[in-house]
């Protein structure tokens, strides 16, 4: 009797797993009449506010796109997965939208989590373009494309920007050094600095685990005379380092790359703090050309909320893949190889016209070409800084 | 069936809890042969077994040992950057092959080890929480460590610096390892499937074998009562001590298996912090402090579990803290012990193939 019960439950055991592993089984539709067009990013967890612009803008810009009438009168489908900012649930959510048949993908937000997720897109020869992923091992492997300035550039463009305008002689650097993004700027803005008619007198780092208290570090950019602080950080920090320095007493001008976008949307920040912060950033809110007007009315009415610079790439990131398909004159019915490879092939040929830069163009190593703008935060908005 | 009934019950047990494990990834790569399997699961079933063995590796200290270790992923985190190490810093030479895999393993093991007797060493001879405090510190100071951490290679050797990589002052064609704050980046992708498997049924092994030794037997009397335990003559700090390095080490082996099976490795707060740390407590106490199996089913369900619940969308760690919750309740709750004795699979199984419960 005991062998029997034994058998029994084995074999229950296993049917059960069976059923659910298969449950969830292949349901990647081969042809298809739509571009499945997949993103991934966090939409829970820290980095949350990020994913969740991709999203919006990303949806947006489908539905815009599919109102007008699809891509060559082909609708587009869009699913975003989460991926907590992490390189294992970026993996999870590629392969989980890859179950659902996604056949180029709009990802992934941020960078550790991107490094994570091109090898797999290598194997399978997946067209993927990021709006932000900055870091410099996105593009490791040779085969994503980049929507923003790549943290090298960003750097370089910074020091470039301080040196040759005269900004400030003596700088001072607060970055985080955890963090792929802000020690990635930090590094090229330190090595194009040396050419640079300026001096880096104090370079103070602090860690995800404390970043709550910057008061040393700006008391020793203080007392190293520095006139300008250079950040290379997000906004929600740049907000407690602008509070703790008027707390000081301490008025240098404050110049940060495109994380400090979104500063004067932080809940109980006294915006008043962040006048005359700096910060080169390809997209600002409030500009008044056309498709940034009508960008940002579309977006508010949507969600409510002024969109960010994330917002602004993902956007982007959408027409620029349609741009590619029109280019390229790719089916839906081609399958996920013969999409990447004739989308990576269209990618250096288009010019597109975007939100976040004019006449972008693409390098075969997959970074974008496009022109810096310096924005200056002038009676609660930004204004070009020319 | 006779012959059945002789075998030791712990032999039983493990005959069982193994024949499982098989038949599963028998099952699996059945599955995956007949492309009958998701690409989601495809890409779980290396971190269920790396989870399933962090899990049984911490059962040893919190269930048999009875300590309280709140860093367990800091000896992951040791781990998985001396194997992703190794393996890149060699990744021309022995580092891509199969050897190059296994000495990677070993490695991580001894250096993740190595931190485990460190520590255990001082804290272990202390009684109270101490290690509790201890290993939460150690957990949260080697991720920073490994942050602000560069080693390059080239022709002269290595070059270490804290400070950043321009300090490393690398030749021309050399090559950064670990890189601060970015880790390791195209660490090849050795762990599979197989390997993964073979060494969650080897860990299993070893600590189902260590419980049913002489050692086991010591290092649950200091568990259950350290006075008496150490008035019969055995060495309190000794056994504590080979349990928790045993632990750690096999903590790093799972390190290890993560490294090789994702291409990048960075030490965030999300992966090697003390949430992930906690994960895995929770892992065992959802799995039965003390019970090896239990573990592993809890590690591999609550590893399911989010990816399951993608389509909740906004709410999905919302539900899955209170699937968490409702788990916990249905486990230990003694209405719900009361009511899984009554309704138990076994009893059903009686019922249908008509036979009372008694002459079970």
């Amino acid at each position: 009797m005991k062998k029997l019960k034994k058998v029994v439950s084995l074999l229950v055991v296993t049917s059960m797993a069976v059923a659910s592993l298969a449950a969830c089984g292949t349901k990647a539709s081969s042809g298809g009449d739509k571009f499945f067009i997949g993103g991934i990013g966090p939409v829970t967890g820290g980095a949350a506010i990020y994913g969740q612009s991709v999203k919006n803008a990303a949806e947006l810009a489908v539905q815009e796109i599919n109102d007008a009438g699809g891509i060559n009168g082909v609708k587009i489908e869009f699913a975003f997965e989460d991926d907590e900012a992490d390189g294992e649930k970026a993996v999870n959510a590629y392969n989980t939208l890859k179950d659902k048949g996604m056949k180029i993908l709009m990802g992934t937000v941020t960078s550790g989590a991107c490094a994570s997720v091109i090898d797999k897109t290598k194997s399978d020869n997946m067209f993927q373009l990021t709006p932000s992923a900055s870091s410099k091992d996105v593009l490791a492997l040779g085969n994503v494309f980049q929507v923003c300035f790549s943290d090298p550039n960003q750097g370089i463009a910074s020091a470039d920007y301080i040196g040759s305008k005269g900004v400030a002689s003596k700088v001072a650097v607060i970055y985080d050094s955890s963090d792929i993004y802000s020690s990635g700027i930090y590094e090229k803005f330190k090595a194009e600095a040396a050419g640079q008619n300026f001096e880096i007198v104090a370079a103070e780092a602090f860690t995800a685990d404390s970043k709550t208290d910057f008061s040393v570090q700006l008391q020793k950019a203080k007392d190293a005379g520095a006139e300008l602080v250079f950040l290379p950080i997000y906004y929600n920090e740049a907000a407690l380092i602008l509070t703790q320095a008027a707390a000081l007493d301490y008025k240098p001008i404050f110049f940060g790359c495109d994380g400090l976008d979104g500063i004067l949307t932080v809940e109980n920040f006294d915006t008043t703090l962040a006048e005359g912060v700096m910060l080169l950033t390809p997209f600002a809110a409030d500009a008044t050309d056309e498709k940034t007007a009508a960008f940002v009315k579309a977006y508010k009415e949507k969600y409510s909320d002024t969109p960010n610079q994330f917002a602004a790439d993902a956007y982007d990131a959408i027409y620029i893949i349609k741009a590619a398909i029109e280019k390229s004159g790719a089916k839906p019915s081609m399958s996920v190889s013969e999409l990447g490879d004739a989308l990576r092939g269209a990618m250096t040929q288009i010019t597109v016209d975007g939100l976040t830069g004019a006449g972008m163009t693409w390098s075969e190593t997959g970074e974008v070409n496009k022109a810096p703008r310096a924005v200056v935060i002038k009676d609660g908005s930004y204004v070009s800084a020319e | 069936m006779k012959k059945w009934n002789t075998i030791n019950k712990s032999t039983r047990n493990n005959i069982i809890t193994i024949g499982v494990i098989v038949v599963i990834y028998a099952v699996c790569q059945l599955m995956i042969a007949a492309g009958a399997m998701s690409n989601l699961m495809q890409g779980l079933l290396v971190p269920l077994c790396y989870y399933s063995i962090l899990a049984i590796s911490l059962n040893l200290t919190v269930g048999i040992l009875g300590e309280l270790s709140l860093g367990h992923a800091g000896f992951m985190c040791v781990g998985a950057f001396a194997g992703a190490f190794f393996s890149k810093s060699t990744q021309n030479g022995i580092g891509s092959s199969f050897v190059g895999f296994l000495i990677a393993l070993l490695l991580g093991a001894i250096a993740a080890a190595l931190f485990g007797a460190l520590i255990g060493v001082v804290v272990l001879r202390l009684r109270g929480d101490y290690l509790a405090i201890v290993t939460l510190a150690f957990g949260e100071i080697i991720k920073n460590v490994i942050n602000v951490l560069y080693i390059g290679l080239d022709g002269k050797g290595f070059h270490f610096s804290m400070k950043d990589s321009e300090a490393l002052n690398l030749e021309e064609n050399g090559t950064i390892i670990i890189n601060g704050a970015k880790g390791i980046t195209g660490t090849p992708k050795h762990t599979t499937f197989t390997i993964a498997a073979l060494l969650l049924i080897a860990a299993y092994l070893i600590i189902s074998n260590l419980i049913h030794s002489r050692s086991g037997r010591a290092i649950q009397a200091i568990r259950d009562n350290r006075i008496a335990a150490e008035s019969v003559g055995i060495d309190i700090t000794g056994f504590k001590l080979l349990a928790f390095t045993l632990s750690a080490a096999m903590a790093g082996v799972a390190g290890v298996l993560y490294s090789h099976n994702i291409s990048t490795l960075v030490a965030t707060p999300k992966n090697f912090g003390y949430n992930m740390s906690i994960m895995i407590l929770v892992f065992v106490v959802l799995g039965g402090i003390g019970n090896i199996r239990g573990s592993i089913i809890a590690a591999v369900i609550l590893t399911l579990l989010p990816e399951y619940l993608r389509f909740l969308q906004d709410y999905r760690m919302l539900i899955y803290a209170i699937v968490l919750i409702v788990i916990m309740i249905f486990n230990w709750n003694p209405t719900c012990i009361a009511w899984r004795k009554n309704h138990s699979l076994r009893d059903i199984l009686h019922s249908l193939t008509g036979k009372n419960k008694k002459e079970a």
